[in-house]
């Protein structure tokens, strides 16, 4: 991809923005169209377009697939531990008001937490999707430069 | 942790469960703690099924929102029923899958296996407690989802093409479903069953309200495997892991027979079953499923796939008590529901420890492995016994309810065929016992063991489960009977 | 009556499409022309569930002064939801294709059951 010096300069530019997007998208899905999954979705294109200039090795060390498996559990387990936290404050299962003394900013809370837990679990899981259909098929061509 | 939280515990502990076990590293630690999970959810069920058998109804607002505007876990006896048998099932399965799954999965999926595994017992249980119609289609989802991996998990290439027939059917069902709730959303605005089926009888002959239902009834038709769309049965069955046929041959398809009741009787009406024609759709095609299955059973030479078309041919019996529409023809269904998964569970464990000695299930490949396998054979022979009808086995109790079901109706023919279904599965159960028994055992058949303690406890569990259900009949008839009050049935009368 | 036809005609093109999507996954051989008919059937039932839950002149359902008509965030989130499991359906079957490909050489169909059937 020497050549390709176009593409490498917009990746490097592109990149931070496609991310302060997706944390744009994930934290106004309280106020506007928005939410956890659309902004992991973003994230993991960040990222997939970074691999697609730079090559799979390459973004292999920054995102080893094992750490990538422990942050998919950590997503679900986020959410579900919300829930469960708010059955063990006494009240049913996602039960936001429990959360904070003012209800209304427990619900806040609330939905914060569970789209975050929404957001890592789905960017994490394109981004092991991607490097298991990528990583197929022709192991020994990952970079060529 | 209250009391009142458990029936929602039934569901997010092995919901939890599924990304820790993810996490862990491969080897035994994961089956144990599926183990336990499902052991604890055993319990849980349990639990449930003891408080609503009499009547009583358990009702749980998600988020504290109250019903209509929240999601309610609306738990009456016919939940905490199907919640018992799947909870009763994965738990009888995880000791068998001990064994079988070390050889048949490779060691590096192992961990996965079991989350997928649990993912999919997430999915059936939300599918038994839900009382939210859009719930109910994210659950059934998941535990298709799950499923589809599950059966792409076996050991053949052919496994792939089965999961990929599987998924491709699997999701047209589940879209049909998407498309006739959404038409009853448009029709009335609500979600909750039970304010549905209130909105619903003002406006029940609107043409958008017939046509929700046939989309409803195909979509889940799809998934029941009923008569013309069972196709993804066979391969699903034979290519999948053992402990995976064992599981979801007990329990998917008669999860989904559980989502037909409750959208024909709950959201619908009985009285709109035996208006419109679906109680004629579903007698026919209970009778044509019962004696086309049953016969397209005779011709199999694969051991899975017999048991896998005698399961389509038994589904279609429960779709038979359902066009039947009345209080004995639900309960039937209900009755028959219980003791079929234990029948079929039995029945595919035993040939999954065929299949863990020797590797095939083809009938030639188990010649005479009867005589090797003493005690696998006795399982096999008992609970063919139970599928037939014998009396003393379970399997008699819901056979005789059908047949009582249908002398009620004065349809003889009815009758007639589901005894014919009954003398049908004697050939073809005495088809696998023939070449079980009586063939002489090939060379390397002479060499093969009796299968391990492991997969020989389980199988028994479920084999004194049979005969014990069949001669104290109290549970399973009482909580359906149960059920059918509270779904609305009234007893047949002309 | 024409009027009629020509104001719904988002119902139309749901028709359209489902029956696009429904055609393509019967008549195609080939396993990813089958999973791209299944999304174009999903997509016409996401565009049903829209036409429904269409509240003309609606705010995003934000309690603010000055508004009154909210519009329904009811369908729109079934919707979101039924999207994500129509894309979990596509990721599976693709990956399924993926190993299919290994296993057998071949993505269409017929050959693949040649295969099968010559063992």
């Amino acid at each position: 991809m020497k050549h390709n010096l176009i593409l490498r300069f917009i990746v490097k530019y592109l990149f931070p923005v496609i991310a302060l997007f997706a944390l744009y998208v994930q934290f106004h899905g309280d106020y506007g169209p928005g939410g956890g999954f659309q902004a992991g979705i973003i994230l993991s294109v960040a990222f997939i377009f970074y691999s697609l200039v730079f090559g799979l090795k390459t973004t292999e060390q920054v995102l080893p697939p094992g750490v990538l498996r422990i942050v998919m559990c950590t997503g679900v387990l986020i959410y579900a531990g919300t829930g469960v936290t708010t059955m063990l404050m006494g009240g049913n299962f996602l039960d936001y008001n429990l959360l904070s003394q003012n209800p209304i900013e427990g619900q806040h809370l609330g939905i914060l937490m569970i789209e975050l837990g929404v957001g890592i679990t789905v960017s994490s899981v394109m981004l092991i999707i991607f490097f298991a259909f990528a990583g197929r098929g022709r192991p020994e061509e990952a970079d060529h430069d | 942790m209250i009391e009142q939280n458990f029936s929602l515990l039934l569901v997010v502990i092995p919901l939890i469960a599924a990304p820790v076990v993810a996490m862990l590293p491969n080897g035994r630690l994961p089956w144990l703690l599926v183990l336990v999970v499902t052991w604890l959810c055993l319990a849980l069920a349990s639990w449930q099924l003891s408080v609503v058998s009499d009547g009583d109804i358990i009702s749980y607002e998600l988020g504290g929102w109250a019903p209509p505007w929240g999601i309610e876990y609306r738990i009456d006896a016919m939940n905490a029923f199907v919640a018992l048998m799947v909870s009763g099932i994965a738990a009888i399965t995880v000791p068998y899958a001990l064994r079988s799954v070390e050889k048949e999965i490779p060691r590096q999926q192992i961990s996965l296996f079991y989350s997928a595994f649990l993912l999919c017992l997430v999915g059936l249980l939300g599918v038994a407690q839900t009382g939210d119609v859009f719930n109910l289609f994210v659950f059934l989802e998941i535990s298709s989802l799950s499923s589809y991996i599950l059966i792409a998990m076996g050991r053949e290439r052919r496994a792939l093409t089965a999961a990929y027939q599987y998924l491709v059917m699997g999701t047209i069902g589940a879209t049909f479903l998407l498309i006739g709730i959404g038409l009853l959303y448009a029709e009335t605005g609500t979600l909750n069953m039970l304010d549905l089926h209130q909105r619903l009888e003002p406006i029940i002959d609107h043409r958008t309200v017939h046509t929700g239902f046939a989309f409803i009834i195909v979509g889940i038709a799809l998934k029941l495997a009923l008569f013309p769309l069972h196709l993804w049965v066979p391969n699903a069955y034979k290519y999948a892991p053992s402990a995976i046929s064992v599981f979801l041959a007990a329990t998917a398809t008669k999860v989904a027979v559980y989502i037909m009741l409750r959208m024909v009787f709950t959201v619908f009406s009985s009285d709109f079953v035996r208006t419109t024609p679906t109680h004629l759709i579903f007698l026919m095609l209970g009778i044509f499923g019962v004696v086309f299955a049953s016969i397209i059973a005779i011709f199999q030479t694969d051991a899975k796939r017999l048991l896998a078309y005698s399961s389509v041919a038994q589904v279609s019996y429960m779709v038979l008590g359902m066009g039947l529409a009345s209080a004995l023809g639900v309960t039937a269904t209900l009755i028959h529901m219980f003791n079929h998964a234990l029948m079929k569970g039995a029945l595919f464990m035993a040939i999954g420890a065929m299949v863990y000695r020797v590797g095939i299930s083809r009938l030639e490949e188990l010649n005479g492995l009867g005589r090797q396998m003493p005690w696998t054979f006795a399982a096999f022979f008992i609970a063919g016994l139970s599928l037939i009808g014998v009396p003393g086995t379970a399997g008699f109790i819901s056979k005789w309810y059908l047949v009582l079901a249908a002398l009620e109706q004065q349809s003889w023919f009815i009758a007639l065929v589901i005894i014919l279904g009954s003398l049908l599965s004697v050939v073809y159960l005495w088809k696998v016992v023939e070449v079980l028994w009586f063939y002489p055992a090939t060379e390397s058949g002479l060499s093969v063991k009796e299968a391990p303690v492991s997969l020989l406890v389980p199988m028994w569990a479920l084999i004194f489960a049979n005969i014990y259900f069949g001669i104290n009949t109290e549970l399973t008839v009482n909580v359906a009977d149960t059920a059918v009050k509270l779904l609305g049935i009234p007893p047949y009368h002309e | 009556m024409i009027d009629i036809i020509i104001s719904h005609y988002n119902y139309w093109v749901v028709i359209m499409l489902m029956m696009a999507g429904f055609y393509t996954v019967i008549s195609r051989g080939n396993l990813i022309k089958k999973i791209t008919g299944i999304n174009i059937f999903q997509t016409s039932v996401f565009l049903m569930y829209i036409s429904i839950g269409y509240v003309s002149e609606g705010t995003p359902p934000i309690i603010a002064e000055g508004f009154t008509k909210y519009s329904n965030p009811l369908p729109h989130v079934m919707i979101l939801t039924a999207i994500v499991v129509g894309v979990s359906t596509t990721a599976l079957g693709l990956a399924l294709v993926v190993r299919i490909k290994e296993a057998y050489g071949t993505i269409e169909e017929d050959e693949i059951h040649d295969q099968d059937m010559s063992l």
